[in-house]
């Protein structure tokens, strides 16, 4: 088989313009579907606790559900657990509403056992202990919006209203903290506020309630059965509890945009429609020219069937070098997205890619790839080579109109022929 | 085989096309011998058929009806791939516009009928080399079809019809396109490889120049055999 790889290869750089656009077309396609298919698998996949030190525990009908603080000290008492501590999301907004950046309000004290990757200067921790509207800003956030220690930061929040019925919410900025390493430090673009004024200052009904838990473990390996130990606890109760991976939980906020996967699905077909039109076209095309060519092989001695498979390896090599091209890029952006979107090639995705190639050098492949096996040698040569199976569809599609209107018209139904 | 023995046996061939709801006959009745090391022109007008009876001999189609023997093997009842392994082994075509790949190198075109057999890459191209060689080209193998004149890549086909060492050499119009002098080249280059090789030859040609290469002409005129001559 090797030997005709150089006779396969050899029809691609017959139009080199042609087959660079149609390579970088398919390429451009592969990348997006390496992408849009990382971010399918992130969202489709399993709970995942491999690894996690650090779960989640929401109300099991949804995250936007607070969990009542009296649940803590029983999450504090299940054997691995470390330390837990609240977080209720703020939903404020800053600046008449135009920027928009996630806050949370914590016990400060519990989000600095739970979250040892902030590092703050000691006095800035104090402070944000002692201050009851206090509230402490990542590095990035900060620098964002050119705020310094002592800042008054008013908030609107489009979830929580004060007892006095207004929205508007105001924080002392008492500390800005930043990450422990350079994949934390690109996370510190958020903010922390205390939640004494916040529970003290909202609406009674709507007080004592600490949003989330979040639980760090002893042993990362240890987190699943804690996390059904923890579900265990609350099970048919009026607080049912949903313990995941803090990345689990991230992806949750996103998945309640829709459906991810469908979305991502229709995109990544919508661009494979048009991708299948090019690349078909393409193809046709670059067969069609070398109908003779076809024809001489065929003279040399080879078989209908051979001709058929060389037609359809050029697609073959065609979409196979597109999409690794694609797939490599996509896996070279992938490690310049934010940490916060945690997307890989993992084999799910490259899997996605080769029965992409498979079914797009059919699709693209096999039309032309049958025109050129039922070629008859001498109607080639002489240049009477016929339509292929998708021309010979399209134009009858064409025709039965003509034929139909010929009829209505009593006309003959097709057009008188001629000989050669 | 003696030089008298027919590699060529035709009896009662006729070719029929069917086009639309017309049947129109092009070939009656030929029969034809054509002995083994023999250089045959055919001749005639256009529409006489002797193109199709080129490629009925040739295997690149199949009679109607009649006998059709080749070497002494029926190939007017084969299928089309019995036809095309039979076509690897026995014949070497030669066109009148080279046909030749235009990406590959002369070496490459040359080599192709080869990947059909079971040789290496260094045995296929060691023995494209000399066939290039043979026909006098052999400095250029590396060019590409465009790089050379008609003639130099009408030797390229010649060397690409004979690499595989075929038994019979079908030529149509292998000097239309060339000029008076390069068309005389590759008629002696074809008449040498007759004489030298013993290749048998059957070329289709309107000029009755080159037709005086061969040994004897054949006419055919309204799909019937109309004359021979020897030269």
């Amino acid at each position: 088989m090797l030997k005709y790889v150089s006779l396969v290869l050899s029809g691609l750089t017959r139009k080199k313009l042609r087959t660079t656009l149609t390579f970088l077309s398919l390429a451009a396609a592969f990348t997006l579907l390496g992408l849009l298919q990382a971010v399918n698998s992130l969202f489709s996949g399993a709970a995942d606790f491999l690894g996690a030190n650090r779960l989640i525990t929401q109300a099991s009908t949804s995250f936007t559900q607070a969990l009542p603080m009296r649940l803590m000290p029983q999450i504090e008492s299940v054997p691995g657990v470390t330390a837990v501590s609240h977080s209720q999301f703020f939903g404020g907004q800053y600046g008449e509403g135009r920027s928009f950046f996630p806050q949370f309000a914590v016990n400060p004290r519990r989000l600095r056992d739970t979250y040892p990757e902030w590092v703050m200067e000691e006095d800035a921790w104090r402070n944000f202990v002692s201050t009851q509207d206090g509230a402490i800003a990542g590095r990035l956030l900060a620098e964002q919006n050119g705020w310094k220690v002592g800042d008054i930061i008013p908030l609107n929040s489009f979830i929580w209203t004060k007892a006095d019925g207004t929205r508007l919410w105001e924080w002392r900025l008492v500390g800005i903290f930043d990450g422990k390493d350079a994949e934390w430090q690109k996370r510190a673009n958020l903010m922390y506020l205390n939640y004494g004024q916040f529970d003290e200052g909202r609406v009674a009904g709507a007080r004592g309630l600490a949003g989330v838990f979040v639980v760090q473990v002893a042993d990362p390996n240890d987190s699943e059965r804690i996390a059904s130990t923890i579900d265990a606890k609350f099970e048919n109760s009026s607080d049912e509890t949903k313990t995941q991976s803090e990345q689990e939980f991230q992806l949750g906020f996103i998945r309640q945009l829709g459906d991810i996967g469908l979305i991502v699905n229709l995109i990544t077909a919508a661009v494979f429609f048009s991708i299948l039109f090019l690349t078909g076209v393409a193809m046709s095309q670059a067969v069609r020219e070398r109908i003779p060519e076809l024809a001489v092989l065929k003279c040399l001695g080879f078989k209908d069937k051979q001709v058929m498979w060389l037609v359809l390896a050029e697609s073959f090599a065609l979409c196979l070098l597109g999409a690794l091209a694609g797939m490599l890029f996509a896996s070279f952006v992938m490690q310049f997205l934010p940490p916060e979107f945690p997307i890989t090639a993992d084999a799910f995705v490259w899997g996605v890619a080769a029965v992409s190639v498979l079914v797009l050098t059919l699709l693209v492949g096999l039309p032309p790839a049958l025109t050129a096996q039922r070629l008859k040698i001498v109607d080639a040569l002489a240049g009477r080579a016929g339509d292929s199976p998708l021309e010979l569809a399209l134009r009858k599609a064409i025709e039965w109109p003509a034929m139909g209107w010929r009829w209505v018209m009593g006309r003959p139904l097709r057009p008188a022929e001629t000989d050669a | 085989m003696s030089a008298s023995h027919p590699i060529v046996e035709i009896r009662d061939l006729t070719k029929t096309y069917v086009r639309g709801k017309q049947r129109v006959e092009v070939l009656h009745g030929i029969q034809l011998d054509i002995p083994e090391g023999d250089f045959v022109a055919l001749m005639g007008p256009s529409g006489s058929g002797k193109t199709t009876l080129l490629n009925l001999i040739g295997g690149i189609d199949s009679p109607t009806s009649g006998v059709l023997k080749v070497g002494g093997q029926r190939i007017d009842d084969y299928g089309a791939d019995e036809l095309a392994k039979w076509r690897a082994e026995t014949v070497g075509f030669i066109f009148q516009s080279y046909n030749l790949m235009p990406v590959l190198t002369a070496q490459k075109n040359v080599e192709l009928p080869l990947l059909l057999t079971e040789m290496g890459a260094a045995e296929r191209s060691k023995r494209a080399r000399l066939a290039l060689e043979l026909v006098g080209i052999g400095e250029r193998a590396g060019h590409k079809p465009n790089e050379l004149s008609g003639g130099q890549q009408q030797r390229v086909a010649i060397a690409r019809a004979l690499v595989s060492d075929p038994t019979l050499l079908i030529c149509d119009e292998p000097t239309g396109d060339l000029d008076r002098k390069t068309a005389d080249e590759v008629l002696r280059l074809l008449q040498r490889l007759n004489s030298e090789f013993g290749k048998t030859i059957i070329m289709v040609t309107h000029d009755p120049k080159a037709a005086e290469y061969a040994r004897r002409t054949v006419h055919l005129d309204k799909g019937a055999l109309v004359q021979e001559a020897a030269h």
